[in-house]
């Protein structure tokens, strides 16, 4: 037997402060009433470090530190904030080691993923939109930036979503109020550490932690030009309804329930992959991941059983060993929503997990699937965002297309085929803003993502994401 | 038949071999390793300029490649060099494998291959590495190449028969499953990438579909066929990330001399100085290995 | 003494899936003279589920073919000019309005291009980004008639269907005529006569419109309203504007607005 042992990314990288205030005007500074939390890492509930809870007064002075900072920083030649990207982007990327740690710590996420995935992915989002800077005038949207933009980030790639939110925000001239999700901090702290090493003018970014209440202040501040989310669709709703009347500008990022269709002439070994990155990747923490199996009948045995075996070989565990595929869910809130799914899901299909031991202490949830599923089941329906693969069955192109539209989400989707003229004639019938043809979980800055339907609206990446940060 | 297998993808093929590759072993494990990748080696010449000689000096490497060293699995030469191979290798249990059926190119007519790998076993080779047709297959004459394979195992009486694919020149990953499954079909107890005597040899990417194919057989068989990479794999490292393609694919069963082998010179060498770094915690130098 | 013939006048009804029905309610009101239907919430539903039917094979149609077809309904408007003059709608809005009519038709094979394309990822993949209809649009349309061509041609030349809550009836009923008599598939534009503030509130809360056009709507709180019913399935929200100038060049937005970007993504290699 091959047993790999212990690889161990170290985690000296990283130097965690006890405790951290909130990143106004280009300085750290405690919050106003004082409010702290906690946050942990989640495969081992060991607490990281304390954080500030930032209360009216504190989301106050950040949108003030903005609005003063934006005068200054549209005004600055294209050229000019296109540099502060370009420094930033090699900032990140000469911290990346360090970053990634830091990401896997407070996300769960295994460090193979934070360090070949969402690193590059930051890097390259400041680099692709540092060289817009100067050219806004090429893209079709105009050159007039929209003020003082209020970005509120999940947990699932903080980071990375920071990078979605905050590299086209600042190329385009406006200045920034950041808020990360609650249970992952820190690396929107060591951001704005970066954006000081960079010498990026005090107010450009501001970083305001804390939980929902900070969100909504700073969504509702009567002094915000724009509101950028990415998150659930309730809260997208939420978020929506409060901005009516006000004139802001909106994007919003939500949820989905994707279908990833495999066809019986499907290139079966890289459709599993595909299945398995579709589902698995990030612990299944993934707006766009492919949670809906739709397999056509004629392949349901090959492929179901081609699927159990490679998610036996799924790795899950410490996520800074270099060989964990699956680490920690992020929360012990996650972890009860995907529970009482899954408990849901019981009750109506057959549930398969492979076999794998779960460390005792922190936030697991082994991969699982659910069979014998349909379009009425709650598990094919809700999003679980989790690691937990309902599955369904179809016959014809025609029947996966409908089963794959009926949803009220409409993000992306999966079309695995060797036919040609079948993958062009089924994406363009699917609802969805990013369809992955032969592939699956695919990101690049260049590439415009969001959704159709309840999935929100607004394109971020490519000169699409431009649009939702000019006049 | 061959053209209703599964079509393969190259870009995700290669993103899963590439991904792989990112499996970091360290310790015992690589220690366990790199044992067994030496116990794995096909130890090769095929060089116009072998002589006896310079086989019988590698077959001494072969037998017991350094102290405490645990002897590779075979010794691979031309036809010409198996007496003397044979008579280096007696009574050691390394298995003398000679390359046969008009090497490398296999262009020659059937009685001729069949001759030499006739020629080849009664001078002492118990394995056999045969190259398919690959102008045949090309064509389409998946008959021919069937037949050829059958007609050879036949020559080969109880010599393991490998079945070289060259699959640097079939073109796509399509050909090789294809391949992969006729030589199967056809009798071959391995399925080998190459004759490193083309530009491309084995790649990460084409065993995997090749473990890939031989993993597919077993469940529809119940028949393990080996699989051999040959050609390219000179590092520790490399020969690792395939140990880890062929534990996460085929599966640990596949991890035994038996069933999976390298074909190569020099990784030897780079294997026994790794294996002096594990065991005296410094890295060693070519000069503390020996040549050959 | 030559007898003076009676004229036959029109009776102005609704325009839904092709058809001129009358409010499902009975109910009518009266404007310039004239009995017009008066919208119900259940002539909107029903004109929502005409828009739905129609809208797959519309957006389905070729660009060159909905070009086309837009194109044909401007001849139509250009032979109706004096109807829309004897309605009081001034000469150079109906020029304007079938010119702003032409002008959309020529989107249709020509927004992809200028909208979409190719995205140079850091990998093997053909990538590219191409618009798409949102699907089912609801219209609140000024009381121009400019101002209504110019919400309707380009909520509909990307392949939308729509129901439209008329500004002003007569020249919308007129409108629906025009439509009628061009090559345009029955669902694709439903028109609504009667009250912004009874029927709206329908469109902005039902499950099935995907995008609202607010433009002509007056009341500040009536847009607030029908905004944050809007949240409720994440609708798109085109908000009315400070005064439109419906003669200045509309640019793209009004397509845009109602468009889904849709990006494909496959590998390359062989």
């Amino acid at each position: 037997m091959f047993e790999y042992a212990p690889a161990p990314e170290s985690r000296s990288i990283v130097d965690l402060a006890p405790s951290y205030g909130l990143f106004i005007d280009g300085e750290f500074a405690a919050p106003a009433d004082g409010g702290v939390f906690k946050t942990v890492n989640p495969a081992t509930e060991e607490v990281l470090s304390e954080v500030s809870v930032a209360g009216p007064a504190d989301v106050d002075r950040a949108v003030a530190a903005a609005r003063r900072a934006f005068a200054g920083w549209s005004a600055l030649p294209g050229a000019a904030r296109a540099k502060y990207l370009y420094r930033i982007a090699r900032i990140v990327q000469e911290r990346s080691r360090e970053l990634a740690v830091l990401e896997s710590l407070d996300n769960g996420k295994p460090i193979r993923e934070a360090r070949d995935v969402d690193l590059p992915l930051v890097a390259a989002h400041f680099f692709y939109y540092a060289g817009w800077a100067d050219k806004l005038a090429y893209a079709g949207y105009g050159t007039t930036p929209l003020g003082v933009v209020g970005q509120v980030i999940p947990w699932n790639f903080p980071l990375l979503m920071l990078a979605w939110k905050i590299a086209p925000a600042l190329a385009t001239g406006n200045t920034v109020v950041l808020k990360p999700a609650e249970t992952t901090p820190l690396s929107a702290l060591f951001f704005a550490d970066v954006c000081r090493q960079a010498e990026l003018p005090p107010g450009v970014v501001n970083i305001v932690t804390g939980a929902g209440d900070t969100g909504r202040t700073l969504v509702e501040h009567p002094d915000v030009n724009k509101v950028a989310f990415t998150g659930s669709t309730e809260v997208g709703r939420q978020i929506a309804r409060s901005v009516a009347g006000t004139g802001k500008r909106v994007t919003l990022e939500l949820g989905g329930k994707a279908a990833n269709i495999v066809f019986d002439d499907a290139p079966i070994d890289q459709a599993v992959e595909g299945i398995v990155n579709g589902i698995f990747f990030n612990q299944g923490h993934v707006c766009c991941a492919g949670s809906r199996l739709l397999v056509q009948e004629n392949v349901y045995d090959e492929v179901l059983d081609s699927l159990k075996r490679r998610m036996a070989q799924l790795r899950v565990g410490d996520p800074l060993d270099k060989n964990t595929d699956i680490g920690a869910i992020n929360s012990s809130v996650q972890l009860e929503r995907v529970r009482a799914l899954a408990a849901v899901g019981e009750q109506e299909g057959e549930r398969w997990s492979p076999p794998c031991e779960l460390p005792g202490q922190g936030f697991w949830f082994a991969p699982t699937i659910f069979t014998g599923v349909s379009q009425t089941h709650r598990i094919a329906r809700e999003e679980v965002f989790g690691p937990v693969l309902a599955v369904l069955t179809f016959r014809t192109p025609a029947e996966a297309v409908e089963k794959a539209n009926n949803t009220p989400y409409g993000l992306s989707a999966g079309i695995w085929s060797e036919k040609g003229s079948r993958i062009l004639a089924v994406a363009d019938k699917l609802r969805a803003g990013v369809v992955w043809a032969n592939t699956f979980n695919r990101f690049d800055p260049a590439s415009p993502f969001g959704g159709y339907k309840e999935s929100g609206y607004g394109r971020e990446g490519g000169r699409h994401g431009l649009e939702a940060y000019l006049a | 038949m061959l053209h209703g297998l599964p079509g393969v993808d190259r870009v995700g093929a290669e993103q899963r071999a590439a991904m792989l590759g990112t499996r970091s072993i360290k310790t015992t494990a690589k220690a366990e390793a790199i044992d067994l990748a030496i116990r794995m080696v096909d130890l090769t010449t095929l060089e116009g300029a072998d002589t006896p000689g310079k086989v019988r000096a590698l077959c001494a490497k072969a037998r017991r490649p350094e102290a405490d060293c645990p002897p590779v699995a075979a010794v691979c030469v031309y036809p010409a060099m198996v007496p003397a191979a044979a008579e280096a290798l007696r009574g050691s249990g390394v298995h003398l494998a000679s390359v046969a059926t008009a090497f490398p190119s296999g262009q020659a007519p059937l009685e001729v291959k069949l001759a030499d790998t006739r020629a080849a076993v009664a001078a002492g080779a118990d394995e056999i590495d045969m190259v398919i047709s690959r102008g045949a297959f090309l064509a389409g004459r998946y008959d021919l190449v069937h037949d050829e394979i059958v007609a050879v195992k036949e020559a080969c009486g109880d010599a393991h028969l490998k079945v070289i694919l060259e699959t640097g020149e079939l073109g796509d990953y399509d050909n090789v499953r294809r391949a992969s499954w006729l030589a199967m079909d056809a009798g071959a107890d391995f399925i080998k990438t190459s004759t490193g005597k083309v530009p491309s040899a084995a790649t990460p990417p084409v065993t995997l579909i090749m473990l890939e194919a031989v993993r597919d057989w077993f469940a529809q068989t119940g028949r393990r066929i080996g699989v051999k990479p040959a050609g390219g794999i000179r590092t520790s490292k490399d020969a690792i990330k395939y140990l880890v393609m062929v534990n996460e694919t085929a599966g640990p069963e596949w991890l035994t001399p038996d069933l999976f082998r390298f074909g190569a010179s020099t990784l030897l060498n780079d294997l026994l100085m790794q294996r002096a770094k594990l065991r005296t915690g410094h890295y060693s130098g070519p000069d503390y290995v020996t040549l050959d | 003494m030559p007898e003076q013939r009676l004229a036959v006048r029109k009776t102005y009804k609704l325009y839904i899936g092709g058809k001129f029905p009358r409010s499902e309610s009975g109910r009518t009101y009266l404007v310039d003279g004239s009995n017009v239907a008066l919208a119900s919430r259940k002539d909107a539903r029903d004109a929502v589920l005409a828009a739905r039917k129609a809208q797959p094979g519309w957006a389905g149609a070729t660009a060159y073919n909905r070009g086309q077809v837009l194109y044909r309904a401007a001849e139509m408007l250009e032979g109706r000019r004096a109807e829309f003059a004897a309605l009081g709608v001034p000469e150079a809005d109906v020029d304007a309005a079938t010119d702003r009519w032409v002008w959309y038709a020529g989107w249709a094979d020509k927004l992809a291009q200028v909208h979409g394309g190719a995205n140079p990822v850091a990998g093997p993949y053909f990538n590219l980004s191409a618009p798409e209809p949102t699907g089912v649009v609801g219209v609140v349309a000024p009381a121009s008639f400019l101002g209504l061509v110019s919400v309707v041609a380009p909520a509909i030349v990307t392949g939308n269907a729509v129901v439209v809550v008329a500004g002003d009836p007569l020249p919308a009923v007129t409108l629906a005529e025009v439509l009628a008599t061009s090559d345009l598939p029955g669902g694709v534009v439903n028109i609504l006569t009667g009250s912004p503030a009874e029927i709206a509130p329908w469109l902005a809360s039902h499950d099935d419109v995907n995008a609202l056009d607010l433009t002509g709507v007056a009341d500040g709180e009536l847009a607030v309203a029908l905004e944050q019913a809007a949240a409720g399935t994440l609708k798109r929200v085109l908000r009315p504007g400070p005064g439109a100038d419906w003669a200045a060049d509309p640019g793209l937005g009004r397509m845009t607005a109602f468009l889904e970007t849709k990006t494909v993504w496959h590998p390359k290699g062989f």
